[in-house]
């Protein structure tokens, strides 16, 4: 089997940008990889790209080929669509397609216009990732499917509100050094408590924001790198997906994401890693309570022993497991079907050293990333190791 | 707009004829289905829904979709059902005084904003 290696990495910077056209925001981020990487332009074989609403943000569907224009690429594209997952699935394809032989240089990315629609509209566009007949029916929202799972998870296992509140602080300082975060505004736990509640027991300072954004990575084979002498230190040695019930209704636990398990214990076999060998994560926050979740899922924690981890200074930038140094989806953003990938782009950064925040992990070798779809119905993992 | 077997499953909830669906093995599901979601078996009856649930989890949403801006703040909880757990809005009973394990009967509402029939849970009558 080739070796998959991330010879270029590419975002926009995260935020509200609701004049920017989606292909403009793709475009951005798919030259800056592009150029990082100084790979001939006719190499590329295929691009893999993640978008979540196009149809309902920008009435574009078949978006594959519009992108293929805005990367300046002459080469098939398809669009993947998973809810806030599509970039991960999108980015596992080009994984496999490199480890078959089959292409040796691929662009996997994603990319989410949001803000040029409303909140309602917002809000009504993200529920479309729940069940329509069982919950959207009956009033769940995404961030209320989430306090679902909060209050859920605060039964079976404890933990609280305040507990939440220092993962948004310290996501929020990780985002203080990486210049494409949306925010760059420190917050305290008292803000986070004292901030309107959007579903109880979560507040808006537990919720990610509303992100327009791209990211993009250059995918090329071991052989490839060689031959053409690139620079690209990070390779992509584990890849794993898993699945659940649609509908939180329909599952056995409702504080617990098993699908991201598998994806986690797949991808930690394909590494010949175990979770013990993980220096540094990037995780799914799209609600405070889903990097608890995470952070069990991928057995970094414990079930019940995650809530407190942002609290004892575990995860923290200084701590010894430090997460989400990118800011994570609550203050880097989360422009849903670019997150996939704008993950993959953090760690590779972290880990090649030339991110806001990779002093603060200087010896770090294994990262991990977690992307869900839903309320974790799909999830994608991949490690990635960095030659040292 | 129509949505065979889940129409139909919704007007048996009205008429308090309510059912879910069990597989030989005895796993619970909700129609349409034409195999069960938890072991693939395609065996399929509808069995009475349990007179009760009890509320598992829930929350009170501020910020409502459009498809329920008429009806924020209102509280949505998931209840078992024995075999099948059901999520619908709580009504007739103040949102300070739902809680972890309060006993439901399950019914069917109307949508305030767009006049849809929606699952409802009300406080089980002693
Ligand atoms: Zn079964």
């Amino acid at each position: 089997m080739t070796d998959v290696r991330i010879a270029g990495v590419g975002l926009t910077k995260f935020g509200s940008h609701p004049e920017r056209t989606g292909r403009d925001l793709f475009a951005e981020a798919a030259l800056a990889a592009r150029e990082d990487a100084g790979v001939s332009r006719d190499d590329y074989e295929e691009i893999f790209y993640g978008n979540f609403m196009g149809e309902l943000a920008e009435k574009q569907g078949h978006q594959g080929p519009v992108m293929a224009e805005a990367a300046g690429l002459d080469c098939p594209a398809t669009r993947y669509e998973q809810a806030c997952a599509s970039a991960g699935v999108a980015f596992r394809q080009a994984v496999a397609t490199i480890r078959s032989g089959a292409a040796d240089v691929v662009l996997a990315g994603g990319m989410e216009r949001m803000n040029n629609l409303g909140t309602a509209e917002v809000t009504q566009s993200l529920a479309i990732a729940a069940d329509e007949l069982f919950e959207v029916r009956a009033g769940v929202t995404f961030p209320g499917a989430y306090a679902l799972m909060a209050r859920a998870y605060f039964d079976a296992f404890g933990g609280d509100s305040e507990d939440l509140a220092h993962i948004a602080v310290k996501n929020h300082a990780n985002a203080m050094q990486n210049d494409y975060a949306q925010f760059h505004r420190e917050i305290t736990v008292e803000d986070a408590l004292e901030s309107p509640v959007v579903a109880d027991p979560l507040t808006l300072y537990d919720a990610c924001p509303i992100t327009d954004g791209a990211s993009a990575v250059v995918l090329v084979s071991d052989d490839y790198a060689e031959r053409h002498g690139l620079d690209a230190p990070v390779s992509v040695t584990g890849s794993g997906q898993g699945g659940d019930k649609a509908a939180l209704q329909d599952r056995p636990h409702l504080a617990r994401t098993p699908a991201a398990t598998k994806a986690a214990d797949s991808a930690y076999a394909d590494a010949g890693i175990g979770p013990d060998d993980v220096d540094v994560a990037e995780v799914h926050d799209c609600f405070t309570i889903a990097e608890v979740l995470a952070l069990e899922s991928l057995g970094l924690y414990d079930h019940g022993e995650g809530v407190g981890a942002a609290a004892r200074g575990e995860t923290t930038r200084d701590g010894d497991l430090p997460v989400n140094l990118s800011g994570g989806l609550k203050a880097k953003g989360h422009p849903v079907g670019a997150t996939g990938t704008a993950q993959i782009v953090e760690m590779t950064k972290l880990l090649r050293g030339d991110h806001g925040n990779s002093d603060a992990v200087p010896d770090a070798r294994v990262g991990v990333t977690h992307n869900a779809g839903g309320t974790v119905a799909s999830a994608v993992v991949h490690v990635l190791e960095v030659d040292r | 707009m129509t949505e065979t077997g889940y129409d139909e499953w919704l007007a048996a909830i009205a008429d308090g004829e309510g059912y879910y669906l069990a597989c030989p093995d005895g796993h619970g599901s909700l129609p349409p289905r034409r195999s069960c979601p938890h072991c693939g078996a395609a065996e399929l009856t509808a069995e009475p829904l349990p007179e009760t649930g009890e509320i598992l989890t829930f929350t009170e949403v501020h910020v409502p979709a459009p498809n329920f801006a008429d009806e924020a703040p209102y509280v949505t909880a998931i209840a078992s059902f024995g075999p099948v757990k059901l999520t619908g809005v709580v009504r007739d009973l103040p949102a300070d005084e739902v809680d972890l394990g309060t006993t439901v009967s399950v019914g069917v509402g109307e949508n305030a904003t767009t006049d849809e029939q929606l699952l409802v849970f009300r406080p089980a009558s002693e």
